[in-house]
């Protein structure tokens, strides 16, 4: 029996409110879900009653942190199908974990000719990141094709197979598009870069919080996400990596709590995942993002997956209605994962935010950390609606409500 | 903190000159003939605006701009050029201040100027900036020393 979404708004206290007189209706789920009040107790719980430092700590308080801090990181593990919890690293977020990679892995692995491929409908925090350490060590960065003036057509698999040449060290794509709702074909994606001998790095930032996530099933080699796209708290994420080759990697920042032995003269490395936590870690918000897990395998990710993105199929067919209106990705009908992105040559996304929100509409407009994209299709910008657990079709008709109204006040 | 925003908020954002300026631009297109040209970009919007400038002698001969951006920046750029033909860079810069205060203080001005239909931008913070991106591409362009027209 599938649950039921119809209410589960109740479970999230910062919907019950109004903005313009309105319910709040939540479409910037892309951008940060709100989070229930399972993982706003957590948080508090956790402060009120085990606040301590982790690790080395031999007092109760100490070991109660360690104990849920760990325990968050082994529910982790569980919930990407890790082998390991070592394999988990605890980090900020989606970008940080993407730079870990490529400070650590990059320095230690790239030299001058090497590739590193990307998509052209990268995220910026998983195509900068790229930029910056293929400069440093002379090696070169090739984009994969978005296909169609909508990129309509997804990546350009063709290209693909060209592009994948045995000077690919390593392939970064996302597995959905923030911009596009393209889903994009992962375990596919991998196993044509295994075959050339690629490392991989699947951007899970906006499939984390929807749909199983199944690192040994995609056979990826690094995958990183951020906690507060999957209704936890802000300031976690994760990367996840290979043992042999986190193992195999050098420190990324350094300090405490990453060494075994240190000495005057040199320092010797703890393994992952403690190795690339130097610092006191996120305690806290690795202990919400625990409870956050909980509350989405509660209600079942397949389930949530199948609401999320039914959702953004009504919206699509429902603006695609709308005079003028130039929407980018899968067409009508073909797999779109939870969100919808769009454009009007005569209102400006800007203002259809601004009109939108006088409604209780919450959506976000300008170039969703894709510039590169926006100018290839030549779109200043877009407004993106995005839905999760707790949006409903009421949510779809509000939106289109407003926006109807908001093009009659530009085109009167 | 304002919580809660209201129609009539919304209305005094988009007045009737806003909208009107949004859907005919005055002095809109690049000016082959200018010898000062300046541009400004919001990074995070990605709204763009370039300022081209004629001056005859001390003054500003004409002037036109082309990019694109929101409703708020597009009439408030087609409005300066309106506001800042024949002026000098002193009166320009006066007459920026002017604006600027209105727009961050939401305070008309005691006589009557089409600029006063901006007031209501002081109300969204976050559309300041849409309001004032034309005005420092032009005042950035009248601080150049003239250069040779582009062949």
């Amino acid at each position: 029996m599938t649950h039921d979404f119809s209410n589960l708004r109740v479970d999230f206290p910062v919907l019950d409110q109004h903005v313009g007189g309105r319910p709040l209706v939540y479409l910037d789920n892309a951008a940060t879900t709100q989070k229930p009040r399972s993982v706003i107790d957590a948080l508090a719980r956790y402060y009120e009653r085990d606040n301590s430092n982790v690790h080395r700590g031999l007092h109760a308080l100490s070991m109660r942190a360690t104990d849920g801090y760990e325990a968050a990181r082994v529910r982790m593990a569980k919930f990407i199908n890790a082998t390991d919890s070592a394999e988990v690293i605890f980090t900020r977020g989606t970008t940080e974990s993407v730079n870990l990679i490529a400070e650590s892995w990059g320095m230690a692995n790239l030299k001058p000719g090497d590739v590193v491929l990307c998509t052209e409908m990268e995220h910026h925090s998983n195509l900068v990141p790229w930029q910056v350490i293929t400069q440093r060590m002379g090696a070169i960065l090739k984009f994969v094709p978005v296909l169609g003036d909508d990129a309509e057509g997804g990546l350009d698999m063709d290209a693909l197979e060209l592009l994948l040449t045995p000077e690919v060290k390593l392939f970064a794509f996302t597995h959905i598009s923030n911009t596009l709702g393209t889903l994009n074909p992962v375990k596919e994606l991998c196993a044509k870069a295994r075959a050339v001998g690629a490392i991989t790095v699947v951007d899970a930032a906006q499939s984390i919080g929807h749909e199983i996530v199944d690192v040994q099933d995609m056979d990826c080699d690094f995958l990183a996400f951020s906690g507060h796209k999957m209704a936890g708290p802000t300031g976690i994420g994760v990367l996840y990596g290979r043992r042999a080759l986190l193992d195999a990697m050098p420190p990324w920042q350094s300090g405490g709590g990453m060494i075994s032995i240190v000495e005057y003269a040199g320092s010797e490395w703890k393994p992952s995942p403690e190795r690339f936590e130097a610092g006191t870690p996120n305690v806290a918000d690795a202990i919400g993002l625990h409870a956050a897990m909980d509350y989405l395998d509660a209600i079942g990710r397949p389930a949530i997956a199948a609401h999320d993105y039914e959702l953004a199929q009504i919206a699509r067919e429902a603006l695609g209605e709308l005079p003028g209106i130039r929407i980018l990705g899968p067409r009508a009908g073909e797999p779109r994962s939870g969100l919808v992105s769009f454009a009007f040559a005569d209102v400006h996304a800007h203002d259809v935010v601004t009109f939108a929100d006088e409604d209780g509409v919450a959506l976000r407009g300008g170039h969703h950390c894709n510039q590169p994209l926006m100018k290839k299709l030549g779109l200043p910008s877009t407004t993106r609606a995005s839905f999760y657990l707790y949006n409903t079709a009421a949510d779809v008709d509000a939106l289109v409500i407003s926006l109807s109204k908001i093009l009659k006040f530009f085109r009167a | 903190m304002k919580l809660v925003v209201h129609m009539s908020d919304l209305t005094d954002l988009y007045q009737a000159v806003i909208l009107d300026h949004n859907k005919r631009p005055r002095n809109r297109g690049k000016l082959p003939t200018a010898t000062r040209v300046a541009s400004g970009d919001n990074p995070t919007c990605g709204d763009n605006c370039t300022v081209y400038i004629c001056m005859e002698g001390e003054r500003i001969g004409k002037l036109g701009f082309d990019g694109s951006g929101c409703a708020i920046s597009q009439a408030s750029t087609s409005l300066m050029t309106t506001q800042l033909l024949g002026k000098t860079l002193e009166e320009a810069e006066g007459i920026f201040k002017e604006f600027r205060e209105i727009v961050t203080t939401g305070k008309e001005p005691e006589e009557f100027s089409e600029v006063a239909a901006f007031a209501g931008v002081h109300a969204f913070p976050a559309r300041i900036k849409c309001a004032t991106l034309g005005w420092h591409a032009a005042l950035e362009a009248l601080k150049q020393p003239d250069q040779p027209v582009e062949s």
